[in-house]
């Protein structure tokens, strides 16, 4: 599977590497060519040598997403740090490019239910910490996250 | 009319203070605490602080009752997300949206957000009317009635110099509404005949451009 994320931040560059590790060709797009240190964490080698892509370019710009790969992309991860960037760029692979998986970080729970509700496949951090939390503090051992469609 | 602008920048500014003067209700939203603190003085409870693209701001500033939404913030995606939700979750019909960076104006059609407006663009459309080599300009888009207005200058020796309106074969689609002659506009009919060097302005649906173009513009002409 050819995977496209999108920010590669704590969460973005993490998910490359597991991804990558299952065995999936990752690119990754970020705007800072900084970022790509992160990559490089915890790999024998670096990014690239272990199989990884990597591109400097803004997200919202469809020649950076066509230089990462997004035509060819099986899955798209929108990870930016910005909510609504990730919101746009999510429906731009989904309708655009016809991406067959789409997925989006939102932190605003709110946000990111209604977008749910739109058809976007949203992941919320915050809920997810939110759940997590409420349910260490009411003493409940196992913790069961709602799944977010 | 009641009416939310998102984006206390110096566009939205002018407008919360033209629309107000107009005698509108408006409720400014401005994200930037310290440009917050300069329009406060100015406008008081006019001004909100917060981020209009989180739902709950939209529903304090009272959304649910607004005319009229405008997203002028500085931001493109802020501005998508605010009209998007404005427009699918709340149901206001009235939106208007700016686009800071023309390149992203195919994000707004892609998602179906108009009228759009873009500085960029309506600068470089005056750049068309001002440069008449050019040849066709836009003048006006009207998007949600798939129409435009467009003008265009007759050459010598092109198919309708010298024919009368009747005569010319026009695309479906297409209609001759003005002819600009010396300084002078004149409302045509059939019989109003065509010559080198006036403007036409035509009504049509969008992607008749070429076919426009070859049929006031010499053979020659139009390959250069």
């Amino acid at each position: 599977m050819f995977v496209l994320i999108v920010g590669c931040g704590r969460a973005g560059s993490a998910l490359a590497k597991n991804l990558l590790a299952d065995g999936n060709t990752v690119s990754v797009l970020d705007e800072s060519a900084e970022s790509h240190r992160l990559l490089d964490v915890g790999l024998e080698t670096n990014w690239e040598d272990e199989g990884g892509m990597f591109t400097v370019g803004t997200a919202l710009e469809i020649d950076a997403l066509v230089e990462a790969g997004i035509e060819r992309a099986d899955a798209f991860v929108a990870g930016t740090n910005g909510d609504n960037t990730n919101l746009v760029i999510a429906q731009i692979a989904q309708k655009k490019f016809n991406v067959p998986k789409v997925v989006v970080r939102v932190l605003d729970p709110r946000r990111a239910t209604w977008y749910a509700e739109q058809g976007l496949h949203t992941i919320c951090p915050t809920q997810a910490g939110i759940e997590m939390l409420t349910a260490a503090v009411r003493g409940e051992t196992e913790v069961v996250l709602t799944e977010q469609i | 009319m009641y009416v939310i602008v998102a984006g206390g920048g110096k566009v939205g500014l002018n407008l919360t203070r033209e629309l107000m003067a107009k005698g509108h209700e408006v409720t400014l939203i401005e994200n930037n605490r310290r440009r917050y603190t300069i329009l406060e003085p100015q406008l008081e409870h006019i001004v909100h602080l917060g981020d209009a693209t989180e739902l709950w701001v939209l529903e304090r500033a009272g959304i649910e009752r607004a005319d009229m939404v405008i997203a002028v913030t500085g931001d493109d995606e802020d501005n998508i997300i605010i009209s998007q939700v404005a427009r699918e979750k709340y149901g206001r019909e009235k939106i208007i949206a700016r686009c800071n960076n023309i390149r992203n104006m195919e994000h707004f059609d892609l998602l179906d957000i108009k009228p759009v407006i873009s500085s960029t663009d309506l600068i470089l459309r005056l750049i068309e009317h001002e440069v008449p080599q050019y040849g066709l300009v836009h003048l006006l888009k009207l998007q949600a009635e798939d129409l435009e207005i467009i003008e265009v200058e007759v050459s010598a020796g092109s198919p309708s110099a010298g024919k009368t309106v009747g005569e010319i074969d026009l695309p479906d689609g297409g209609l001759i509404i003005a002819i600009l002659r010396e300084g002078e506009g004149i409302v045509p009919s059939g019989d109003t005949l065509i010559n080198s060097g006036d403007e036409v302005m035509l009504i049509l649906n969008p992607g008749l451009e070429d076919n426009i173009t070859r049929l006031f513009t010499a053979p020659e002409e139009s390959f250069i």
